[in-house]
C-alpha cells in the first residue's frame, strides 16, 4: 500500500501491519482487538458452563423432594454458578468490550500497556481453569460465592473444595487489577488530540469508573481471601470463634469488595446502553454531563453501602440506619441515568434493531431490579426477605436483566468491529424475544415464592408449601433462556459463513470506532484523529444539524495540524506508526503465577516451579523491548 | 559533565512512545494506581490487625514482646534507605551513573538490613513461643508485618536489578530515569507503610 518515507528516514508500508495468521499469532498477540476477541470467546464459553450449572439447579428444583442431584452436588452447582457468572462471564465479557472499544473510542493505536493487557487475559484464562479444576476431583467450591467464614474453616470444610475457590479467586483478582491499571492509564493518557475528558463517550467514562472501583475494591477481597488461606493452611485464627476470631471480619472484608463489585458488573452495561440508545434514537444522549456524573456518584456511593448485605447480623441501630440511608441514596444517581435514557428515546427517530431491543429490555428489567433493591434497603423489609428467593429474583433482575441484556446488545452492536461481520437481525430478534420471555418466566415468580418463604440455597423442598407450580414454571423459563442462547450461537455460527462484509459504519454511529474499518486494521487509525466533539462522527456527517465546534484550535497540539473547521474529526499528521511487538512473556509470567497458586493444591514443588517460571518471565518481559527494534544504540 | 542548564531540565521520556494526553509518563501513572490499590491492601490488613490483636484468648500478649529501641533502629534504617533512593534518582537524572550505582546499592543494602532485623525479630518471638497459631495476636502480627516484609523483599530485588541493569547502558540511562523513579515511588510507599505499622503496631501498644 502507501509507502511513505518518515522523517526518521525509515520506510514504512501500511501492509507490513497486516494481521499475522496462525495460532501462534494469537498466543503471542498484544493487539487490544485480538485480546478483546479472546475475552469474548472465553467468557462466552464459561457463560455456557455457568448456564448448564443453572439448568441443573433448575431441574433439581422443578418438583419437590427431587433426587436428581445430591445436596453436596447442589452446593457445588450454586457456588460455581455464582462464581462463574460473576468472575468468569460478566466481568471478562465487559473486559472484552473495554479491550475492543476503549482505544478505538479515544482514538488511540492501542492500550497504554499492550503486554500487561495480554497478561490480564492469560491470568483470567488460567484462573478460570484453576477454579474449575475442582470439578474433576469431585471437589468444586461449595461454600457459596461469598464463602462465609467459618463455614470455610478446615473444621467445617475439610475437603479441597474451598481451596480451589481461594486459589482461583486470588489468581482472577490479579487479572482484574492488572487490566484496571491498564485502562485507567489508557483513558487518562492515550486520548487523541482534542479528546477532552468531557468528550469521552459515556462507555469510556463508565470503563474508567469501573476500573477505579476494581483498583479500590479488590484489595479488600485479596486480604480477606489471604486471611482465609492462612487460616486453612497455616493455622492462623482470624475466623475461628473458639479462639476469639471473628467470622464477621470476613463479612466486612468480603462485602467492602462485594458491593462495589455489583457496580463493577453493572456500570459497563450502563455504558453500553448509553452508546446504543442514542444511535438508534438518532439523538445525542440526553444530559451527557448528568449521565457521567451519575456514574461517578454511583461509584463513590458504592463504597458506603456494604453493610446492607449484613443487616441481619445485628450491627446495632446506628450503623444499620446509616447503611440503609446510603443504600437508598444510590437510587438517586441510578434514577438520573434511567431518566436520561428515557429522555434520549423521547421524541427520537427510533429503529428497533436487536441492539436497541436489548438496550430497552435492559432499561426496563433494570428498573424492576432496582425497585426491589430499594425495597430491601429498608432493614425491617430486608429481615423478611433476607436469604429468600426474593433476593435471588432481585439480583438476577439487575445482573441478568441489567448486565447480560446490555452485554448481548453490545455483542450485536459491535460484532462488526470484532469480526467484520453482521449478525442476522431477524434471528437476533428471536433471540431477544425468547430471552425476554424466558427471563421473566424464570425470575419473576421468584419474587412470589420468596415472599412466601422459600429460602435460597436449599437443594429441595417439601410438598404442599404452595411453591410447586411456580418452581415448575421457573424451570420452563430457564429452558426458554437456554433456547434463546442456542439461537444466538446459531446466529454467530451463520455469520461466519460469508466473507467479512460488514460496512464500516452499519448503524450510523456517532463515536470514533465507526470511523475505522470493520474490523479495524491493527493500527486502528492511519492518522490519529483530532476530536472536537463527543459525537465526532455525527458532527462530521451532519454539520447542518450539529454545526461545528469552535474550540478545536485550542486543542490542536501543533500549528501545522490546523484541521478543516467543517468536520468533527480531523487527521492529525503522524507518519510514525509504532506497533507493539508480539511476545509470549506475559503468557509465561501468568503460567508461573497460576502454578505458584496451584502448588497449594497439588504440592509445593509446583509452587517452586511456578515462582521460578514467574521470575524468568518477569526478567524476560522487562528485558525485551515493547516497541520496535531492541534499542542497541 | 552536563552544563547547568541541561542538569536542570527534566528527564526525557522514552522517546519511542507517543506523548501522552496529560504529559505524565504512562508507567508513572500506572504505579500511582497500583499504590492506591496497595493502600487499600494495607488498609484492610491493618484493620484486620486492629480488630484482632487484642483478642488473644491465651498468652502471650503484645506487651510481652515489643523491643521499641530495636525496632526504632530498624525503622530508622528503612527511612534512611528512602534518602538513599532520592540520591540514586538524582544521580541518574543527572546522568551520573557512578553516583546512581553507589546510592541504589546503598538503598538495597539498607533494605536488606531492615529485612535482617525483621528475621531476627520473628526468630526471637518464635523462640519465646509466639506462633501464627498461638493466638490472634500471633496470627495478625505475623501476617501484617510479614506482608510488609514481602513488599520490602520485592523492592530489594527490584533495586538490585536496577543496579545490575545500569551496566547495560540502554536500560538505565538519564533518558530512562523514569525506570528508576517508579521503583522509587514503590520504595517510598513501602517505607511510609512501615511508619504506619510502626506507630500502630509497636508504639501505641507500648505507650
Amino acid at each position: 500500500m502507501a509507502t511513505q518515507v518518515t522523517t526518521a528516514g525509515r520506510i514504512t508500508t501500511t501492509d507490513q501491519f497486516a494481521y499475522p495468521k496462525g495460532i501462534w499469532s494469537w498466543i503471542s498477540t498484544v493487539d487490544h482487538k485480538r485480546i478483546g476477541t479472546l475475552y469474548l470467546v472465553t467468557s462466552m464459553f464459561f457463560f455456557l458452563v455457568g448456564g448448564i450449572e443453572a439448568l441443573l439447579i433448575r431441574i433439581q428444583l422443578t418438583e419437590p423432594e427431587s433426587t436428581f442431584i445430591s445436596a453436596s452436588t447442589y452446593n457445588q452447582l450454586f457456588t460455581m454458578h455464582g462464581t462463574t457468572m460473576i468472575f468468569l462471564v460478566v466481568m471478562p465479557l465487559s473486559a472484552a468490550f473495554f479491550n475492543l472499544l476503549v482505544p478505538l473510542m479515544i482514538g488511540a493505536r492501542d492500550v497504554a500497556f499492550p503486554r500487561l493487557n495480554a497478561f490480564s487475559y492469560w491470568v483470567y484464562l488460567f484462573g478460570a481453569i484453576l477454579i474449575n479444576l475442582g470439578w474433576f476431583h469431585g471437589a468444586a467450591p461449595d461454600a457459596g460465592w461469598f464463602a462465609y467464614a467459618n463455614l470455610t474453616s478446615q473444621e467445617y470444610s475439610a475437603g479441597q473444595n474451598v481451596d480451589y475457590w481461594v486459589m482461583g479467586v486470588q489468581v482472577l483478582g490479579l487479572s482484574s487489577l492488572a487490566s484496571a491499571f491498564n485502562f485507567i492509564v489508557t483513558i487518562i493518557n492515550m486520548r487523541a488530540p482534542g479528546m477532552g475528558m468531557m468528550r469521552l463517550p459515556v462507555f469510556v467514562w463508565m470503563t474508567l469508573v469501573t476500573a477505579v472501583l476494581i483498583v479500590m475494591a479488590f484489595p479488600s477481597l485479596t486480604v480477606g481471601v489471604t486471611l482465609l488461606l492462612f487460616d486453612r493452611w497455616f493455622d492462623t485464627l482470624f475466623f475461628v470463634p473458639e479462639a476469639n476470631g471473628q467470622p464477621l471480619l470476613w463479612q466486612h472484608l468480603f462485602w467492602i469488595f462485594g458491593h462495589p463489585e455489583v457496580y463493577i458488573l453493572i456500570l459497563p452495561a450502563f455504558g453500553i446502553v448509553s452508546e446504543i440508545i442514542p444511535v438508534f434514537s438518532k439523538k445525542p444522549i440526553f444530559g451527557y454531563t448528568a449521565v457521567v456524573f451519575a456514574g461517578i456518584a454511583i461509584g463513590i456511593l458504592g463504597f458506603s453501602v456494604w453493610a446492607h448485605h449484613m443487616f441481619t447480623v445485628g450491627l446495632g441501630p446506628v450503623p444499620t440506619a446509616v447503611f440503609a440511608i446510603s443504600t437508598m441514596l444510590i437510587a438517586l444517581p441510578t434514577g438520573v441515568k434511567i431518566f436520561n435514557w428515557i429522555g434520549t428515546v423521547w421524541g427520537g427517530d427510533l429503529t428497533f434493531t436487536t441492539p436497541m431491543l436489548m438496550a430497552l429490555g435492559m432499561v426496563s428489567m433494570f428498573i424492576i431490579g432496582g425497585l426491589s433493591g430499594v425495597m430491601h434497603a429498608s432493614p425491617p423489609v430486608d429481615s423478611h426477605q433476607q436469604d429468600s428467593y426474593f433476593v435471588v429474583a432481585h439480583f438476577h433482575y439487575v445482573l441478568f436483566g441489567g448486565s447480560l441484556f446490555s452485554l448481548f446488545g453490545g455483542i450485536y452492536y459491535w460484532w462488526p468491529k470484532f469480526f467484520g461481520r453482521l449478525l442476522n437481525d431477524g434471528l437476533g430478534k428471536v433471540h431477544f424475544a425468547l430471552m425476554f420471555i424466558g427471563f421473566n418466566l424464570t425470575f419473576f415468580p421468584m419474587h412470589w415464592v420468596g415472599v412466601q418463604g422459600m429460602p435460597r440455597r436449599i437443594y429441595t423442598y417439601a410438598e404442599g408449601l404452595n411453591w410447586d407450580f411456580w418452581n415448575m414454571a421457573m424451570t420452563v423459563g430457564a429452558f426458554i433462556i437456554a433456547l434463546s442462547i442456542l439461537v444466538f450461537l446459531i446466529n454467530a455460527f451463520l455469520s461466519f459463513r460469508d466473507e467479512p462484509n460488514a460496512p464500516d459504519d452499519p448503524w450510523d454511529g456517532a463515536t470514533l470506532e465507526w470511523a475505522t474499518s470493520s474490523p479495524p486494521k491493527p493500527y486502528n487509525f492511519e492518522k490519529v484523529p483530532v476530536v472536537t466533539s463527543n459525537i465526532p462522527l455525527w458532527v462530521e456527517k451532519y454539520p447542518e444539524v450539529y454545526g461545528h465546534e469552535p474550540d478545536f484550535r485550542e486543542t490542536s497540539p501543533d500549528p501545522e495540524d490546523q484541521p478543516d473547521v467543517e468536520h468533527g474529526i480531523h487527521e492529525h499528521h503522524d507518519d510514525h506508526i509504532h506497533m507493539p511487538n508480539p511476545t509470549i512473556w506475559p503468557l509465561i509470567v501468568s503460567i508461573g503465577i497460576t502454578l505458584g497458586f496451584a502448588g497449594f493444591l497439588y504440592g509445593w514443588i509446583i509452587t517452586f516451579i511456578g515462582v521460578a517460571v514467574m521470575f524468568l518471565g518477569i526478567y524476560g518481559w522487562v528485558l525485551s523491548p515493547a516497541f520496535g527494534e531492541p534499542d542497541h544504540v | 559533565m552536563a552544563t547547568r542548564h541541561e542538569a536542570a531540565s527534566p528527564p526525557r521520556q522514552n522517546i519511542i512512545e507517543h506523548p501522552t494526553a496529560t504529559g505524565q509518563d504512562n508507567r508513572k501513572l500506572a504505579m500511582w494506581c497500583f499504590l492506591a490499590s496497595d493502600c487499600m491492601f494495607f488498609g484492610s490488613l491493618i484493620t484486620a490487625y486492629l480488630v484482632s490483636h487484642d483478642r488473644a484468648a491465651v498468652p502471650p500478649y503484645p506487651n510481652d514482646f515489643f523491643d521499641i529501641p530495636f525496632t526504632s533502629v530498624s525503622a530508622f534504617v528503612l527511612l534512611m534507605s528512602s534518602v538513599a533512593m532520592v540520591l540514586a534518582l538524582a544521580g541518574i537524572q543527572r546522568g551520573d551513573l557512578r553516583r546512581f550505582r553507589i546510592w541504589i546499592l546503598s538503598t538495597g543494602l539498607l533494605g536488606l538490613i531492615f529485612l535482617g532485623g525483621q528475621i531476627y525479630e520473628f526468630t526471637e518471638f518464635h523462640h519465646e513461643g509466639l506462633r501464627l497459631s498461638t493466638n490472634l495476636f500471633g496470627s495478625s502480627f505475623y501476617v501484617l508485618t510479614g506482608f510488609h516484609g514481602a513488599h520490602v523483599t520485592i523492592g530489594v530485588f527490584w533495586l538490585f536489578s536496577l543496579f545490575l541493569a545500569s551496566f547495560r547502558q540502554p536500560l538505565v540511562t538519564k533518558e530512562k530515569a523514569v525506570n528508576v523513579e517508579i521503583a522509587g515511588l514503590y520504595w517510598h510507599f513501602v517505607d511510609i507503610v512501615w511508619i504506619v505499622i510502626f506507630a500502630v503496631v509497636y508504639l501505641i501498644e507500648a505507650g
